[in-house]
């Protein structure tokens, strides 16, 4: 595709959307379309040179600025949008079925609703039927419906919270901070008053959620690291950890962050991650026994494999 | 040069949706201001002739047709109403679901087709509503072949693809008849007959290697009568069934396998017995691991028969 194949639609679509929105910042225009605050000064140059053929002062598009404030008028040839291309409306018809696919954000009812009204509108009849989302079965509606309205509002929530690698059910209360899924997973982010520091919550092991009549009062510092990084943000000085993956435990490497993989000749994989908790890789060298290895850390190997050992004498009373 | 092209691509959008009647190319050649520069009648066809595919690969719909019966040489236009997306009312909750799919993608090829989705939507009228910055669902795109496969199942025609499943040494190259893409447990998976083992499969898009293609005629795959997309996904992973495991586990602990429980009963000596769903042995056995020595399976012999073997090989390893 040329440059101009990319930048024509969007300049379609900006004339559109500047007449419907007359007076607005350069900086929301850029926020809103996803590019520069000079590119969006550049597209409007650009538009100031297009118009009706005779291209005198009467059929230009007319650009007005105050200060940073932008409005466009004598463009109403092209003042309804493009229809959606099939890229634009598969984009947009995946997604929403990925949406309906944790429930509990928003009603799959409104999704299904908005499907059929996309559909009917960009003419791709046909998508959505062949597009759909399995609901994660360990996923509780109710509990997803509770997080998200806490957010919204900006309560704080207490928490019943399970922590499987230690076995543990923990009581926490919580400001909630930010909502999202990672492998079709629902994830809660926040300000954990107990641990006095950010925590990130799965939402299929929180065991009951409950609003609090109080208000969400995280440290400014906290609100603003919560927004830097997804679920499992290795820190450089975290444990290196290496598992031997024989072939049917490849998944592995898909699962979770690895800092290095390696292919062991056989089909199987040598990988390596970091964890600062080693809860969680005991909890993952059991889980895997007998289609993996934990090979370093020597003494976190030798610990899985002493807890093995007293596992097995059960077996054998 | 790029936004000299652009400015003469926007001035033959606007010229053509502007007519009512069509325009010759060599009319155009003259109005136009960027095709004054083509310095000769073979350099400007060249022009013309691509600014027209673009326009088409854009989605335009640009229409030829004759001036008058007398005439054959061929004139443009663009029907304003098949050009504009038609307006369109939605209830806040509709509206809140497009505006957080739109920001849904992790992808930024799909990411920027789906914000400027929205973009066009609110210009048709569509009221966005603002939603707290923090709600943050995501998507992945789980490779670059999602937009091909989804097409292609939409159109009917058959994809050809080299694939790596989970326990393959090494990719081979499938022939599919796609009949749907379900999203599962956070990933897209391609479901269809697949035409080299003849029987339906499961396809994880993220296991595929490079792009899919699509080949044959539209319409040559037929999706059979009553399919259902995702119990064929879910079905590719645990099978169901009523069985049940009895497993001992120590007071307070397991509390995830005490999240299935069916029943409880107190053992002594600090245990209890609790009964759960089993549809996989293998699975159980795997969950039973991460308890180590506080979860003991009692039943059924298939899953306790799986975990000694694998501790035997755990604690077997290195010796």
């Amino acid at each position: 595709m040329s440059g101009a194949t990319d930048h024509l639609p969007r300049l379609l679509a900006l004339v559109p959307w500047l007449l419907a929105h007359p007076g607005t910042e350069v900086s929301d225009v850029a926020r809103e379309f996803g590019i520069t605050e000079a590119q969006v000064r550049a597209d409007v140059n650009l538009l100031w040179m297009c118009g009706l053929p005779g291209y005198g002062p009467g059929d230009l598009i007319d650009v007005t600025w105050h200060g940073d404030r932008v409005t466009l008028s004598n463009a109403e040839t092209i003042e309804r949008p493009l229809r959606l291309t099939s890229d634009e409306a598969l984009a947009m018809i995946t997604a929403l079925r990925a949406l309906s696919g944790v429930p509990g954000i928003v009603s799959t009812e409104a999704i299904d609703r908005a499907l059929a009204k996309l559909e009917a509108a960009a003419g791709t009849a046909g998508v959505a039927d062949r597009v759909v989302a399995a609901p994660e079965s360990g996923t509780d509606v109710e509990i997803v419906t509770t997080a998200s309205n806490a957010l919204a509002r900006g309560r704080r929530l207490h928490l019943r919270y399970w922590v499987p690698a230690r076995d543990e059910a923990t009581e926490r209360d919580v400001d909630p901070l930010r909502l999202f899924t990672s492998d079709g997973s629902a994830y809660l982010k926040g300000y954990c008053h107990a641990s006095e520091d950010l925590r990130t919550f799965k939402l299929s092991r929180v065991l009951s959620a409950e609003i609090l009549d109080v208000a969400v009062a995280a440290p400014d510092e906290a609100r603003r690291r919560a927004f830097d990084a997804d679920l499992f943000t290795p820190a450089a000085d975290d444990r290196l950890v290496t598992f031997s993956l024989d072939p049917a435990a490849r998944w592995v490497s898909d699962y979770y962050p690895c800092e290095t993989v390696q292919e062991r000749g056989d089909g199987g994989l040598i990988v390596q991650m970091r964890s600062h908790d080693d809860d969680w890789v005991r909890w993952l060298a059991l889980g895997l026994a007998g289609v993996a290895v934990l090979t370093e850390p020597l003494d976190l190997a030798a610990e899985v494999r002493h807890v093995a050992a007293c596992a097995l004498a059960a077996y054998q009373n | 040069m790029a936004a000299e092209r652009t400015e003469r691509l926007m001035n033959l959008v606007i010229c053509l949706l502007h007519t009512r009647s069509y325009i010759t190319a060599e009319r155009l050649r003259e109005t136009i201001p960027g095709y004054a520069e083509a310095p000769s009648d073979e350099a400007f066809k060249r022009m013309f002739e691509r600014d027209k595919e673009d326009l088409r690969d854009l989605g335009i719909p640009l229409e030829t047709g004759s001036l008058s019966h007398f005439d054959d040489e061929p004139g443009y236009r663009i029907p304003r109403n098949d050009y504009a997306l038609p307006s369109i009312t939605l209830e806040p909750d509709e509206a809140a679901a497009l505006v957080l799919a739109a920001r849904m993608w992790s992808s930024a090829a799909l990411g920027a087709s789906a914000t400027r989705a929205l973009r066009k939507l609110e210009a048709a009228g569509v009221e966005i509503s603002r939603l707290p910055d923090g709600l943050q669902p995501r998507v992945g795109a789980g490779g670059t072949g999602l937009p091909i496969v989804a097409e292609a199942a939409r159109e009917g025609r058959r994809l050809r693809f080299d694939y790596r499943g989970a326990s393959d040494a090494a990719p081979a190259t499938r022939h599919v008849e796609p009949w749907g893409v379900v999203w599962w447990h956070g990933r897209w998976y391609l479901v269809g007959h697949d035409l080299d083992r003849e029987a339906p499969r499961v396809f994880r898009l993220s296991r595929v290697m490079g792009d899919p293609k699509a080949e044959g005629k539209a319409g040559a795959v037929t999706v059979p009568e009553g399919v259902d997309l995702r119990a064929l996904v879910v079905a590719s992973d645990p099978p169901t069934t009523d069985a049940m495991a009895r497993v001992k586990v120590r007071h307070n602990r397991a509390i995830g396998l005490r999240r299935q429980t069916v029943d409880v009963s107190d053992d002594g000596g600090g245990w209890d017995v609790v009964t759960v769903p089993c549809p996989d042995p293998h699975r159980l056995a795997e969950q039973v691991l991460g308890y180590g020595a506080d979860a003991v399976i009692l039943s059924p012999a298939e899953a306790r028969d799986a975990i000694v073997q694998r501790l035997h090989a755990l604690t077997g390893a290195h010796q």
